[in-house]
């Protein structure tokens, strides 16, 4: 069973990234957000954060963050991501399920097309 | 909601909302019984506040006048023939319990506990989860592993699916086989 001293070896890897990673990575920096208010958790905006968050580790994609707002003000459009590429419009996917947040890391931030088909009006 | 560890998941974002630098969920199933308690030490409520706080049309946001979050894991609780309580002191914090009656037909399953504790994960809060089942306990401490890491985010993806899976095994042991 895994404990948290086996946190010890992927420590040493991420370090080495670290360090090889100047300002201009950060800046460089995607920001995909998920809704996490009450409206976007009921609709099911956790497990499209975990699949999110498990795409970006199993692709190895060192310079995206995966994170949480609160509630967005279309409720009925949950579970909303937004997509933030430096030096891009902001992208407002709605109603995204565990299938589609897989296609958004793999369409979007992996082949830099946005998922016309996800977006607002769409629907 | 679909499971209590959503409710889970939206109270704990809550605490978080109001600054809480540490939050701890205990989780304990024991003589069919399942109680469920969430303790910050976030920004807390007036009393005139916390009175009013199981009222879906009381909020703290400014954008809108409704807030769901508290008074579904009440109905919720209440639904599986559990109770449902709530104190707060301004400065100090705020603890929410509910209990649910486990072979109560109206209660919903506990979830996915896992995933909302990795959900949660922020470098700003630290968080204390205690899950336990009969006599059985797992304790996980973010200090501890934020300790682990040094200058690496606890949030970072390759941590948080590491943690994910840490949790899962860890709470399926502690589980010996009963489907909460």
């Amino acid at each position: 069973m895994k404990s948290i001293a086996d946190i010890k070896a992927i420590r040493d890897k991420m370090q080495a990234q670290i360090v090889n990673r100047d300002n201009k990575d950060a800046e460089q920096e995607t920001r995909i957000v998920v809704g996490m208010a009450t409206c976007g958790i009921a609709a099911g905006a956790r497990p499209v954060f975990n699949e999110l968050v498990d795409q970006v580790t199993s692709r190895g994609l060192t310079n995206v963050k995966v994170t949480r707002s609160g509630c967005l003000g279309m409720c009925k459009l949950e579970p909303i991501v937004e997509v933030f590429v430096p030096g891009e419009e902001k992208v407002t996917y709605v109603k995204v399920d565990a299938q589609k947040a897989k296609d958004i890391i793999a369409r979007h931030i992996v082949g830099g097309q946005v998922c016309t088909d996800y977006l607002i009006g769409e629907e | 909601m679909r499971e209590i560890a959503l409710h889970i998941l939206d109270i704990v974002e809550n605490s978080v909302k109001a600054k809480a630098s540490l939050v701890e969920v205990i989780i304990e199933a024991k003589n069919n019984l399942l109680t469920v308690t969430i303790r910050d030490n976030g920004k807390g409520m007036d009393k005139e506040f916390l009175a009013r706080v199981t009222d879906p049309f009381t909020t703290t946001r400014t954008t809108r006048k409704v807030g769901m979050g508290i008074p579904l894991l009440k109905q919720a609780a209440e639904t599986a023939g559990g109770t449902f309580t709530i104190t707060s002191e301004l400065g100090k914090g705020t603890e929410v319990k509910a209990s649910f009656v486990i072979d109560n037909i109206d209660r919903m399953p506990l979830g996915n506990v896992a995933e909302t504790a990795v959900t949660v994960l922020n470098p700003e809060v630290d968080f204390v989860w205690v899950y336990t089942v009969e006599d059985r306990t797992f304790t996980f401490d973010t200090r501890e592993v934020r300790e682990e890491l040094g200058e690496i985010p606890i949030d970072s993806p390759e941590i948080v699916t590491f943690l994910k899976s840490l949790l899962t095994e860890n709470i399926e042991s502690i589980n010996g086989g009963i489907n909460l």
